[in-house]
């Protein structure tokens, strides 16, 4: 590995001409066709697509949920396929933070503990998980809910709590699906900018919409029909930021 | 839009001089709809004529000062109660041209509704990044009467994207309807082809 500090890093997420099929025989489903998109540190890129053009397929192959069928998943250059079950795992848990379309709150652990738990998980003591919980909470803006238990919370407060589990740590790589599908117009909006922030501090994030005005916060939005990704918008700053990253000679979406 | 009556709101909050009335009235629609001093003028003197606002005086540096008459006031407050009128919609160029290109040979709709969303998503973002540099900065007036025209932008386009969607889609239907019923038993190679690539 070259320690030259003029290499540009490398992408945090790549996929690499990947095609899912679900069911086989005259139940062949393709959900993906051949996609290929790079996301880089720094960027925000927003998925949109009609329902059943693959946006959520393409999200849980890049969180390693699930896996292609052909072509290759790279998280910080590392092909989440050649992984063992424990370094998947583990990847998950530190580099890739995912927010559900359903949250996914534990019921029995308070909006804290839950938030807390990867943390734990990754060895990090009790203490310092609870005040990185809190501290993700307060960032969301939500930091009364710390002892709350999913149960008791709105649908808009669980997904705020869902979204900061996903923030907490030193997440390289943030993926959610639909994270404003339950908030108001605001919160919604406070919700973007904090990932937004995020984005702008290094790290980088995908999520899947179906609002313009919220993908449009992302650096790029790309456009899913049929399982192809068809179409790209890029905003302006963004596309310097690819063409520093081009020297990666990494090829960019739709190559 | 209504130069006049945004004049007439600026005035009723103190008198005026031209150039003054320009400035404000960018500052607070971010040069959205921008003003040049001639139409200021033009629009004062409609304004004097019809009894609505009045010379207010010369400060040392020449600068002719307006002030809102009482008229002024009543047509401002007649103008912020009543709603804007939704009839008559304003001819959209992109709803006359998709209009115009189904039907034509050799032109593809979809196509058309393609680039329009990238360039319209463009703009989104765009906007996007204005409000939120606008969102950081102060808490001034006009930092939010611009906000308001910003967002404006922002739900107008975001409209125009929803629709170009469901456009989309509405083609999609339409041709899957119109296209010749498929060959019995086709070959098995032949699926999960592309039919048409893009990019």
């Amino acid at each position: 590995m070259s320690t030259t500090h003029t290499e540009p890093r490398p992408p945090v997420l790549h996929l690499d001409q990947v095609s899912r099929v679900h069911g086989h025989g005259a139940a062949e489903v393709h959900a993906l066709r051949g996609v290929e998109l790079v996301v880089h540190p720094g960027e925000l890129v927003a998925v949109m697509g009609p329902s059943g053009s693959g946006k959520s397929t393409l999200l849980t192959l890049a969180g390693g949920l699930d896996s292609p069928t052909s072509g290759r998943v790279l998280v910080e250059g590392a092909v989440l396929g050649e992984l063992s079950r424990k370094q998947q795992a583990q990847v998950r848990r530190r580099s890739v933070g995912y927010v559900f379309q359903d949250y996914n709150l534990i019921p029995a652990l308070t909006a804290a503990e839950n938030i807390a738990l990867p943390r734990e998980l990754d060895g990090v003591s009790g203490r310092t998980a609870r005040r990185e919980a809190l501290a993700a909470l307060e960032e969301l803006g939500i930091p009364e809910l710390a002892d709350r238990f999913p149960d008791d919370m709105s649908g808009g407060q669980q997904q705020r709590v869902a979204i900061a589990r996903a923030l907490i740590g030193d997440r390289r790589l943030v993926l959610a699906d639909e994270p404003t599908g339950a908030l108001d117009s605001t919160t919604g909006e406070a919700v973007l900018a904090v990932l937004r922030a995020r984005c702008d501090a290094g790290a980088a994030a995908m999520m899947v919409t179906h609002e313009a005005r919220h993908a449009a916060w992302a650096d790029r939005v790309v456009f899913l029909r049929d399982g192809r990704l068809v179409d790209q918008s890029v905003s302006r700053d963004a596309a310097s930021l690819l063409v520093a990253a081009a020297t990666n000679s990494v090829k960019g979406p739709g190559e | 839009m209504s130069i006049r009556h945004g004049l007439l709101a600026l005035l009723d909050q103190g008198p005026r001089y031209g150039y003054q009335l320009r400035s404000e009235f960018e500052a607070r629609t971010g040069a959205t709809w921008p003003l040049n001093v001639g139409q200021v003028y033009t629009t004062l003197g409609r304004l004097e004529r019809d009894g609505l606002v009045e010379p207010a005086g010369e400060d040392d540096e020449g600068h002719l000062f307006y002030a809102v008459t009482e008229a002024g006031r009543t047509e401002l407050r007649q103008w912020f109660d009543t709603p804007v009128p939704r009839t008559n919609p304003p001819r959209d160029e992109l709803a006359i041209k998709l209009a115009m290109a189904v039907g034509v040979p050799g032109v593809d709709v979809q196509a058309v509704v393609q680039s329009q969303r990238r360039h319209s998503m463009k703009a989104l973002q765009d906007y996007t990044r204005l409000k939120a540099q606008a969102l950081n900065a102060g808490e001034q007036q006009s930092d939010l009467a611009w906000l308001l025209v910003l967002e404006q932008l922002i739900f107008q386009t975001e409209a125009e994207i929803r629709w170009l969607d469901h456009c989309e889609s509405r083609l999609a239907q339409q041709a899957a309807r119109s296209a010749p019923a498929p060959a019995p038993a086709p070959p098995a190679s032949t699926t999960g082809r592309p039919r048409r690539s893009r990019i």
